[in-house]
């Protein structure tokens, strides 16, 4: 039966952004931490640990979002542990924003000059002491334009989470498209909220972009 | 664990799977080739002295960088039909990657052009170079220079973002993934070599660009 595009689609559609925004959220701060982790590991005096977090990194980066979301949905399942689609996106989303985020904040504490670090070392700090008072708020205020600029894309990447059947925006406008028979008007209007999401983070990190770029 | 992987299952379809690892690289390539054209015009566009031009092309690159691919391709493929424009998947695909390699070109493009100066033009004019020579030496190679690491990085992104267009069935190495995947029930063997094979390639075209940049762009820079 095909259904008329009515309040209650729009409504439909609207709701996605919940789900949406939710998932955007935890995987961007999961990412966050572990990307941390990451970011200190890929920096490290230790060589082993560098290389496995820059092996972390290529791997993420050189492979596509989806081949990660279905690996981790398949793939859990294998090693004994049955996952739910939400449970299995936002792990598969959050190592993804953890591999991004850990290069982009090893590049902001490669950007922090040598000197800071032995100055601090100079000074007696330990290296937890130099990392949390010294070196990372300078490298976390020189990445955070490329960090705004990973969320717009992250929030872009959780749509993905449709084709493994997680019901977000994406998935609501193909119901919606489905069961009225009006996929152009259904895509505009997730098209359009995506936009309404993305494009003031885009011009956010631009405008930060250019602080920053100023001062330096 | 009672999970036994069977990769060997998989052994009579590596024909295919060759198969989707070509298609990949066709769909990235010409999307790249026809999104550097759109950028070129996107760019040009947005340099326009007439308003409207330039608006239409700030709206179409930021409607793209925006929004992400997998609706534009929904968009493209399920909603241009009711319009009467009836695409093929593998049309559709191209269509959608085009278009949304051209949007991110365009920003690349602008920063190749905009670092050419006029002064340096001048300075192959007096050094008594011909137009054709201060174009290949003066203006391309230097605007190439410094487009070219963005631009493989382009490609790369554009050979990982065609995975996309098999959610309207495109035949490409995530679609025919997901056909073995229904033909033998491997589903975590079937993706983690489509994933391996994905990685094969970023890795091949990263080495190759990287050469490539060693080999051809690689002068002192004054």
């Amino acid at each position: 039966m095909i259904r008329l595009f009515g309040s209650h689609e729009v409504l439909f559609i609207l709701a996605g952004i919940q789900w949406t925004l939710l998932l955007s959220l935890v995987a961007f701060l999961g990412g966050g931490v572990f990307g941390l982790i990451i970011a200190l590991s890929r920096t490290s005096t230790l060589a082993p640990l560098r290389s496995i977090a820059a092996g972390y990194i290529d791997i993420f980066q050189g492979t596509p979002l989806l081949m990660q979301l279905f690996l981790v949905f398949y793939g859990m399942p294998v090693f004994g542990v049955k996952v739910s689609p939400w449970t299995a996106v936002t792990i598969g989303l959050t190592l993804h924003a953890s591999a991004f985020l850990g290069e982009i904040w090893r590049g902001g504490i490669q950007a922090v000059p040598r000197g800071q670090t032995e100055a601090a070392r100079a000074l007696g700090l330990r290296y937890a002491s130099r990392m949390r008072d010294i070196v990372l708020p300078q490298a976390l205020r020189l990445s955070v334009a490329p960090t705004v600029g990973f969320l717009v894309q992250l929030i872009k990447g959780t749509s993905l989470a449709s084709i493994v059947g997680f019901v977000e925006l994406s998935r609501s406008a193909q119901i919606v498209a489905s069961t009225t028979y009006k996929p152009l008007l259904a895509y505009g209007l997730a098209g359009l909220l995506y936009f309404v999401i993305c494009f003031p983070l885009s011009r956010f990190g631009l405008r930060l972009e250019q602080r920053f770029a100023v001062k330096s | 664990m009672t999970y036994k992987f069977d990769f060997a299952a998989l052994a009579p379809h590596w024909e295919t799977f060759l198969r989707g690892c070509w298609q990949t690289i066709s769909l990235a390539a010409i999307a790249v080739v026809l999104g550097l054209a759109i950028g070129i015009v996107a760019m040009l566009a947005k340099r326009s002295p007439i308003r409207a031009v330039r608006l239409s092309a700030t709206s179409y690159i930021e409607v793209v960088r925006n929004t992400p691919f997998l609706v534009q391709v929904m968009f493209i493929f399920f909603g241009l039909p009711t319009l009467g424009v009836s695409l093929s998947p593998w049309t559709a695909a191209i269509l959608a990657l085009s278009l949304n390699c051209g949007a991110f070109a365009a920003e690349i493009i602008r920063g190749g052009v905009e670092a050419i100066s006029k002064g340096q033009v001048e300075a192959g004019t007096a050094l008594g170079l011909r137009p054709l020579q201060i174009f290949r030496f003066v203006v391309l190679k230097p605007a190439l220079r410094i487009i070219f690491p963005a631009l493989s990085g382009q490609f790369i992104l554009a050979l990982l973002t065609t995975s996309i267009v098999s959610s309207i069935s495109a035949e490409e190495l995530a679609s025919i993934s997901q056909s073995i995947d229904a033909e033998t029930f491997r589903s975590f063997e079937v993706y983690a070599v489509a994933t391996a094979l994905y990685f094969g390639l970023s890795l091949i075209f990263s080495t190759a660009f990287k050469a490539i940049n060693r080999i051809y762009f690689s002068y002192p820079v004054s």
